[in-house]
């Protein structure tokens, strides 16, 4: 039995301690914005925040985050996190997705990226694509993730 | 991306074979079913099931209409006024999810605001209204369901309208339509959602007048995706999601070798792990063993995967080797084949200049960012499926096959895909087959529940199915003037249908004709084409824009390279040889040139203009790039595209789909793009060896749409052929060294 917070609720997972937090998320406690692409943190697609940090749920046992909060994306485009909501606003504005199912990590790497940076700093367009390298989006939407990253970080400065 | 060179007036011949009865026989039923199951929800659909629908008609009935043109199965109307439209393709990213209703709505007059989507199923009404089976392909959705889709909302529009005279008592021809309401002349308005319980006893017209296109209001206008908020939050459901009551997720162990067995198995650690339900020995696609693992998540089945001690039976099966395979390649190159064109070579031998060239394509993966999977749940009189599924009316067959049931036992549910490049239309329905197999076998051990089989990236990436790999040889021979004389041109590569239910209407005189798609048009040079089509151990299917990943390739670095021979710039020649018989080609190549200043724009020290122009799925996509040297890799700064598309329905989706179709053109040039095999078993597992681009490799994409008002063709595919050719020019003339294989090789 783990006990992992998620999105502000304490959960009991019964479940071998290093099942990965992706497989908890989304087979155990129905949580299925989190997405499985590679397994492997190749790709990026199950990115999750513990402890605010980007994290790749799919190669992270949830028993490294016992006494820690997990945030996903259900959570991060809510509507109570300012940051998030930014992003989320910017991807819906810039009609970012197409197939979209890769969007949930790169919504959690954008936000996680935004959120270190000092407030009002306006990243370059190498540091956005820095970020945003650890995430693979086969149907090609960097153009507009450049984009909506670059709006997001405008309209939280 | 495929049937586009196919003989429609076989199709239907072709499909009674495949389907073993006439597949417009099989929606009569359908309809009414739609109709009961969308009133259930709380919405009206608009119209009945033919028979009703016809008696009451005033109009004479020369033939009835189709389940594909009524509305019944394709619109439903909210009494809140929401109007929910049914696509009969399946979305993985290409927009048709929004691009379809836009259609509709336009000529119902719907107000967009209260416009939603939904997938199909493997319905009847489903089917694409041209081809008559259920697809999505061959970038094919808007160009074969364009008129359809107007036709529904002009068809329950007239219902609508019917329905408000009736109830106002007054003539029809007095009212009008906009923003979901239906005005009268004295400017009284009802709602649609007031309106659909009434408009629903109202006939469906047969007949009806559509918009002149200048009326357009939706259709045209760039407009965000409906889905675009569901999927920016990650709300949006896609098959891998589902999640029944009971569900158990089932992973298979395949054989190393495509189409080997077991020899022996011992089960006994992957049982002992904790919530693993059942181990399984399973046939699979192409007569292949395997062994699949259900448990109570992936998790636990994956455990029990890895826990599994299996030796494998391959003495029968051919272990492919990539080096081998490319020499005997180039050995059947050299031998007669079956032409596909033909033309005098005798002036080869006298000809002054000579340009030899020898191309190599490697096998490519999908590698759809949501791995395959399919929810399988067995009932006591069908079953049901959950898949994003390019041709669910094949995959319902397969299943029905697999599970010992009638065709219309089994119920298909489309789900949203996360991409699919062609992988997702498979014309064995291998990994349907496999889910079906899996979940019989689940309950004949005692295992009552759904189903769900999921595919590991390392499955994906060594599952098979891929772009074939290709050999092109070319001999062209030209005057002193540069003008070409013949040119003897030859393609080795395993054919994609031959074998498959396809082949009857897609292989001509044996010649596959998705291998040579996009060869010699719109050129008119004297070119005789050679084929061979080898059998190999290697399962083989369409990749985004099918026989154009490579014959684009080859056809527009041998124009550039005839254009150089002839001191002549690739434009001005490209230009001469589409001629006043092209106009689409020059519209969208002076597009791209306009756009990036090409010839007028001075580029920085060290990059290069390249161009390239090719036409596929009736569409027109020309690309002129600018592209350097850094560190001896070749690096693609900027793309201008010209778009000839015909009608653009939804130009902010064409844009990305442009955007997207060039960085997957761009994926097949960069180091890491093959799929390779060794003693019969692919090297590449997942992402770190079989590479995709990232956001660090995206260049600069600018789209700009030819304008046009003729009906749309395709724009899911036709993006991506020209943009290879176009970065391999312009690295040529920085090294001055044709480039003849993909991914690129400096030597």
């Amino acid at each position: 039995m783990s006990t992992l917070n998620v999105n502000g609720r304490n959960h009991t997972v019964d479940a071998d301690p290093g099942t990965p937090i992706l497989w908890a998320l989304r087979d155990t406690l129905g949580l299925t914005g989190t997405k499985f692409g590679c397994g492997a943190a190749l790709c990026g697609a199950c990115t999750v925040h513990l402890d605010g940090a980007a994290i790749r749920s799919c190669v992270t046992p949830i028993s490294a985050a016992e006494g820690k909060r997990l945030t996903t994306v259900e959570a991060v485009t809510g509507g109570a996190d300012r940051v998030g909501a930014a992003v989320h606003a910017a991807w819906v504005k810039h009609d970012v997705a197409q197939c979209g199912y890769c969007q949930s990590g790169q919504i959690m790497s954008a936000t996680a990226f935004l959120k270190s940076l000092p407030r009002g700093k306006q990243p370059s367009a190498a540091e956005i694509d820095s970020a945003m390298a650890g995430n693979i989006c086969r149907c090609g939407t960097y153009a507009r993730i450049r984009t909506a990253v670059a709006d997001a970080a405008k309209n939280l400065a | 991306m495929l049937f586009n060179h196919f003989d429609r007036a076989e199709m239907p011949r072709a499909l009674q074979h495949l389907l073993s009865r006439d597949p417009a026989d099989e929606p009569a039923a359908l309809p009414r079913r739609s109709f009961l199951k969308l009133a259930g929800v709380g919405g009206f659909a608009l119209g009945a099931f033919p028979g009703m629908a016809l008696a009451q008609t005033d109009a004479p009935a020369d033939k009835p209409l189709g389940p594909t043109h009524q509305p019944s199965a394709f619109v439903e109307i909210a009494p809140n006024g929401e109007v929910t439209v049914t696509i009969n393709r399946l979305d993985f990213g290409q927009g048709v999810q929004t691009a379809l209703p836009m259609i509709l709505a336009d000529e119902l007059d719907a107000d967009w605001a209260k416009v939603r989507s939904r997938h199909g199923s493997n319905a009847g009404a489903y089917v694409d209204p041209m081809m008559g089976m259920h697809l999505t392909g061959g970038s094919n959705s808007i160009k074969n369901s364009f008129t359809q889709y107007r036709e529904l909302g002009a068809r329950a529009r007239w219902m609508l309208v019917n329905a408000a005279a009736a109830r106002w008592k007054v003539d029809a021809a007095t009212l009008r339509t906009a923003g979901g309401e239906v005005i009268a002349a004295d400017g009284r308005k009802l709602g649609y959602g007031e309106l659909a319980e009434a408009a629903m006893a109202q006939p469906v017209p047969q007949k009806v007048v559509l918009k002149d296109p200048k009326d357009f209001r939706i259709i045209g206008r760039p407009t965000t995706r409906l889905d675009a908020k569901a999927k920016s939050s990650g709300r949006q459901d896609y098959g891998i999601d589902m999640r029944l009551p009971g569900q158990l997720t089932a992973v298979v162990m395949r054989p190393p070798v495509f189409g080997a067995k077991v020899a022996s198995l011992d089960d006994s650690a992957a049982r002992a792990i904790k919530g693993v339900k059942a181990v399984l020995r399973v046939p699979l696609d192409r007569g292949a063993e395997g062994v699949a693992v259900v448990a109570e998540g992936y998790w636990p089945a994956k455990q029990g995967r890895d826990a599994l001690k299996v030796q494998w039976d391959t003495a029968s099966v051919e272990k492919v080797d990539s080096a081998r395979l490319l020499a005997q390649y180039r050995e059947q190159a050299g031998q007669p084949g079956p032409r596909h064109f033909d033309a005098d070579m005798a002036p080869l031998a006298g000809a002054a200049q000579k340009i030899v060239a020898e191309f190599a394509f490697p096998y490519l993966a999908h590698a759809p960012m949501e791995p395959l999977n399919c929810t399988v749940r067995i009932g006591a009189d069908g079953a049901e499926l959950w898949l994003g599924s390019q041709m669910p009316g094949l995959d319902g067959m397969m299943a029905a096959g697999v599970l010992g049931l009638k065709p219309e036992q089994v119920q298909v549910h489309v789900q949203m895909a996360g991409g699919g490049f062609g992988r997702r239309a498979i014309p064995t329905s291998d990994y349907v087959y496999e889910a079906c197999v899996v979940a019989k076998a689940a309950r004949a051990a005692g295992l009552d529940a759904p189903v769900r089989t999921l595919w590991s990236r390392e499955d994906d990436i060594r599952g098979g199915y891929y772009r074939p790999m290709h050999l092109h040889r070319a001999v062209i021979g030209l005057d002193a003037q540069g003008r070409v004389l013949a040119w003897d041109h030859t393609i080795v590569g395993q054919s994609i249908v031959s074998g498959s239910p396809f082949e009857g209407f897609m292989v001509k005189n044996g010649i596959d004709m998705t291998a040579v798609e996009g060869m010699r048009e719109p050129y008119d040079l004297p070119i005789r084409l050679t084929v061979h089509h080898p059998k190999v151990n290697v399962p083989v299917l369409w990749w985004r824009s099918v026989g154009s990943t490579h014959t684009a390739f080859v056809m527009e670095t041998l124009i550039d390279e005839i254009a150089r021979t002839n001191r002549q710039d690739p434009v001005a020649y490209r230009m001469q040889m589409f001629g006043e018989k092209h106009p689409r080609h020059r519209a969208a190549l002076q597009m791209a040139v306009d756009k990036s200043g090409y010839g007028k724009k001075k580029l920085p020290a060290g990059r290069a203009w390249g161009v390239a122009v090719h036409e596929s799925f009736q569409s027109v996509v020309a690309y002129v790039v600018e592209a350097s040297l850094k560190d001896g890799q070749p690096v693609l700064h900027r793309a201008t595209a010209g778009v000839h598309c015909n009608l653009a329905v939804n130009p902010r989706t064409l844009e990305a789909q442009v955007q997207g179709a060039a960085l997957m053109g761009l994926s097949m040039c960069l180091p890491g793009a093959a799929i390779t095999f060794k003693d019969g078993v692919v090297e590449q597992s997942n992402f770190g060896d079989f590479v995709v681009p990232r956001i660090t490799d995206m260049p600069q994409i600018a789209v700009h749409i030819v304008p046009s008002a003729e009906p749309p063709t395709g724009m899911g595919e036709p993006g991506l052929p020209p943009l290879a050719p176009a970065f391999a020019n312009a690295v040529t003339r920085l090294t001055g060294k044709p480039m003849r294989e993909l991914p690129f090789k400096l030597a």
